[in-house]
């Protein structure tokens, strides 16, 4: 048995009867990673000492019979992700030698709940695309087909857990990047509600929309990694005090007598046919379990784009500001004063689809462009929250396909970022409007390529997302394929 | 042409909290650099800021006691720009929806009264400091200053003198130290002032073009620098020339203000609602709560005592400059019942010693129980006015209680008749020359006779026994 192949509860059964330890789950894991890595390079950083070092620790405590939500279990974290004592680059060159001296809240939870962490995952720099290609640490490869793309931005965190580099990861979701590269390699994503999740030690892209979330290799998975990091945070001013469920508990319960809102505004167009297919046919599952299907519009879905390429780059370019070579990360040589220290760390220190960014926000933030632009745009994400509103008193959640397309050739779309941002157009709207969402692998293309289900849901209702995921999941009678690595 | 100015004031007072703005390090000023520093106020990548409920607190007393309109939702924004003294590469401020609005103070200038309006009162934290090296084209930064809360107060172009915006910055400076919410510490930078000034000719209605003076920190540098810009400005236009709108420094030892930069440079700050914070609510209870809070005026106080203590309007000015003076003074004369004397001795030597030593009241150890104990035992004859001067100086040295100062020094009056009379003939007898000068009708000698007495009795003798014993033996001889 390869121990790397299996989930999180999977794992906990057999600690629990002390058939394995956490050190051979580890191992294990790190053998694969040895042996596929190469190929698919998941990781700007592994973490093999440590990571023994947490295992053994977590053995401990599984013989004392203290096992927690994540006890020995190896887990990957995006570099996006603060970790006191580990580098922290974000996928961006002016980070490259950056020690955080402090742990995003999401990691204290994560080590608390006994996790072992495997190491920092590959993402879009400052977690600025749809392919991790903008990394300046490489490309990351699908495990699927390593020709293509993983997606993105958190595309490190999917490919490992696609890959059995880990058995699950962490993620970041700015307008779809969990559920998106979930989609894309064939494995379950989530992004919670905005304020559901500390945001704490986040390396920030843009405030309003950022959300950590979990990948997994199934939902109950999910769910636990969910329990592990949900949770009213004081260090996050944005944070909500609501109390959180046992996802778990969602977890094997019939959705007999839901609504399933589908909104017209999804099924345009420009969808791959295959990818068509198998969310309707997905739909079809759903509704022989007795669930219902209405017709539902979002009527703004169509400025979604807009509004996000406005909202996501006005706050990245203040965000990104702190990034001049003063205090930490990069600063360019030779520089004959300030002004031009500032100029040459950021144009060396940055990549081209960040700079496009922080040039979007700051001309839109600009002195006589704010009003046509961000208010404008402010404006219009609250008619998009007011479709959902109105869309969730007419249904309990709303099905769509998680990416107009399975995953995209390496190269193809970095020329034409308009074609590259169209593949968050179904992903984009859960983040202006704040809402959680949740993908899970669906079918698969002619190729061989894995096609996403989206589900989304009101506020703080990660539990019926979880709840229907895990229904379909279980009924679905999906073929369970591994990639051939 | 007689020409009249505009001058509108922004005032930075940093908020007496003992943590920072949006994180928990200190405040306190002088440390080692950087050593009052945490990833939140570094701007390390992935912080995020949690509001200090005790700066909006501090900031509703200010806005409260200049009669602002307090908005039950007011919103943080950055301001964008680059500066090494600025970790994050924006401050956090507020700019479309402040704190408070539309308040006013009350000025006394030539014994009346002039209105200043206050346009708005925001919050934000303060940036770093940048230290250059001399010696090498170096330059540290220390962010210890870094997100110390600040309120911002910006006043209307009421102000027609520098003389009305110098008594318009006492006056905030009084409000802020009585509140207890800032030091007014002006070298220290807890106290900053900015102007905006601009000239026209007298009697018409629309302002010129103003220029913006930074880099004054003194009361007397803000009168300096406006007094030469409006002077400099009515030298331009005398010349036929044109104010350009700009940033203008102040150089004191120039003495003159020199262009910062022009109006094309001026920064776009790109202010947008900070999206890391959520709005503040500031509901009526709260603000209620704070009101009932609110210390006494310095404006109120100042009347009241003149109403209630019958003190002339130039001791009741002095002992309410500061909260901690006007309640040591209040009560003294609570102990006492007696406010005018109460106020000499605190006007006179108290003071006097606290200036030279450059100390605060409050760091005295002299309290109101001692000089009101003081007070009471020059009263009652127990010691002279004359001693008491001698017993204050060593209560305010060591800090001893009065009698506990009499009794070691045996400062107690003589105001034994017989014993006293004693002394008198003694030194009578001793000085039969000036006796014989005396009653030969040289009564200014009379004041010689009273000398001896005193030196005789080191001071002690009750001086007004001392003159009618002398008047009574010397006509007897």
């Amino acid at each position: 048995m390869e121990l790397y192949r299996l989930t999180i509860h999977e794992l906990q059964n057999l600690f629990k009867r002390g058939e394995i330890t956490s050190r051979e789950v580890t191992e294990s894991v790190f053998r694969r990673i040895e042996a596929v890595e190469g190929k698919v390079h998941s990781y700007i950083t592994l973490l093999k000492d440590s990571a023994m070092e947490e295992a053994r620790v977590a053995d401990g405590s599984i013989r004392r019979g203290e096992i927690r939500p994540l006890t020995g279990i190896p887990v990957a974290l995006k570099d996006i992700l603060c970790t006191k004592g580990i580098k922290t680059t974000c996928g961006s060159r002016i980070l490259y030698n950056y020690i955080p001296p402090y742990d995003a809240t999401v990691v204290k939870k994560l080590k608390a709940a006994g996790a072992v962490f495997v190491g920092k995952t590959n993402m879009d720099e400052f977690a600025m695309g749809s392919s991790t290609e903008t990394s300046y640490f490489g490309l990351t490869k699908n495990p699927w087909d390593l020709e293509r793309i993983p997606g993105g931005s958190s595309g490190g965190s999917a490919s490992a857990v696609a890959a059995d580099e880990c058995i699950a990861a962490i993620g970041s979701d700015t307008g779809g990047s969990i559920r998106q590269p979930a989609a894309l390699c064939g494995v379950v994503g989530m992004k919670p509600t905005y304020g559901r999740v500390s945001r704490y030690g986040l390396i920030a892209f843009a405030s309003s929309l950022d959300q950590i979330g979990p990948f997994a290799k199934d939902v109950e998975d999910c769910a636990i990694m969910m329990n592990a990091i949900a949770g009213y945070d004081p260090m996050e001013s944005t944070s909500v005090p609501v109390d959180v469920p046992d996802y778990r508990s969602f977890t094997g319960k019939d959705i007999s007598g839901w609504t399933l809102g589908i909104p017209r505004e999804y099924f345009i167009k420009g969808i791959d046919p295959e990818v068509l297919s198998a969310v309707k046919k997905a739909i079809g599952v759903l509704e022989s379990l007795g669930a219902e299907c209405v017709d539902i519009s979002l009527p703004h879905t169509e400025y979604c784009l807009a509004v996000y390429y406005i909202i996501a780059p006005a706050e990245a370019s203040s965000n990104l500001a702190r990034y001049d070579g003063v205090k930490y990360g990069y600063r360019a040589k030779d520089a004959r004063d300030l002004l031009e220290m500032y100029k040459k760390t950021r144009s060396e220190g940055f990549g081209a689809e960040v700079k496009r960014r922080i040039m979007l926000g700051t001309y839109s933030l600009s002195s006589g462009y704010y009003d046509a632009y961000y208010r404008k745009a402010s404006q219009v994400r609250t008619l998009i929250k007011r479709d959902f509103e109105d869309a969730f008193r007419k249904c309990d959640v709303v099905v769509t396909p998680t990416t107009p397309t399975p995953a995209f050739k390496v190269g193809e779309k970095t020329d034409d970022p308009l074609q590259m941002y169209l593949s968050d157009i179904f992903t984009i709207s859960a983040n202006l409007a704040g809402i959680p969402g949740i993908s899970v692998p669906c079918g698969y293309s002619g190729t061989g390529l894995p096609i996403g289900l989206q589900f989304l849901a009101g506020h703080f209702q990660e539990g019926k997302l979880i709840q229907i995921a895990s229904a379909y999941e279980r009924h679905s009678k999906l073929e369970k394929r591994r990639p051939d690595l | 042409m007689e020409y009249e100015a505009v001058i509108g004031l922004e005032v930075h007072a940093q908020l007496l909290t003992d943590s920072k703005i949006f994180c928990g390090c200190s405040t306190k000023f002088g440390a080692t650099p950087n050593s009052h520093t945490c990833q939140i106020c570094l701007g390390m990548p992935g912080v995020l800021p949690v509001l200090n409920r005790k700066v909006v607190e501090f900031a509703i007393k200010m806005a409260l006691a200049t009669h602002c309109r307090i908005n039950s939702e007011d919103v943080f924004a950055r301001k964008n720009y680059f500066y090494p003294d600025l970790p994050k590469g924006y401050q956090i401020s507020q700019y479309d929806k402040p704190l408070a609005e539309k308040g006013y103070v009350d000025l006394e200038i030539d014994g009346a009264r002039k209105r200043i309006g206050i346009i708005r009162i925001h919050m934000e934290e303060d940036a770093g400091k940048l230290l250059h090296d001399e010696y090498a084209p170096s330059s540290y930064v220390d962010f210890n200053r870094t997100g110390v809360p600040l309120i911002e107060i910006v006043s209307e172009p009421d102000l027609r003198s520098p003389e009305e915006a110098s008594a318009y910055l006492r006056r905030l400076h009084e409000i802020l130290v009585y509140l207890e919410i800032c030091d007014g510490n002006m070298e220290e930078g807890s106290f900053r002032c900015d102007a905006n000034v601009s000239i026209r000719p007298k009697g018409q209605e629309p302002f010129g073009t103003r220029t913006e003076l930074k880099n004054m920190n003194s009361f007397r540098n803000v009168q300096r620098a406006l007094e030469y810009e409006i002077k400099r400005q009515q030298y331009v236009l005398e010349g036929g020339g044109q104010i350009v709108q700009e940033t203008r420094l102040w150089d004191e030892s120039q003495g003159a203000t020199i262009s910062m930069r022009g109006k094309e440079e001026a920064h776009d700050y790109r202010y947008f609602p900070d999206p890391d914070l959520v709005p503040v609510v500031t509901d009526e209870a709260w603000i209620a709560q704070i009101k009932r809070s609110l210390p006494e005026l310095p404006l109120e106080r100042r009347e009241r005592f003149v109403r209630d203590f019958g003190i002339p309007p130039y001791d009741a000015v002095v002992l309410t400059s500061a909260k901690a003076l006007a309640d040591f003074y209040e009560e003294t004369v609570r102990l006492t019942g007696k406010p005018k004397i109460a106020s000499n001795w605190i006007m006179g030597d108290f003071l006097r010693f606290l200036n030279e030593e450059k100390k605060n009241i409050k760091e005295s150890l002299v309290r109101p129980e001692g000089l009101a104990e003081m007070i009471n035992l020059i009263e009652d004859g127990t010691i002279s006015g004359k001693i008491a001067k001698e017993v204050f100086e060593t209560m305010y040295r060591t800090g001893k209680s009065p009698a506990v100062i009499i009794e070691e020094r045996g400062l107690v009056q003589i105001t034994d008749e017989d014993a006293l009379k004693k002394v008198v003939a003694g030194v009578i007898a001793a000085n039969p020359v000036q006796l014989k000068q005396y009653r030969a009708g040289r009564e200014k000698l009379f004041g010689f006779f009273v000398g001896q007495v005193m030196k005789e009795t080191c001071g002690k003798a009750n001086p007004a026994l001392v003159n009618e014993l002398l008047k009574k033996m010397l006509s007897a001889l």
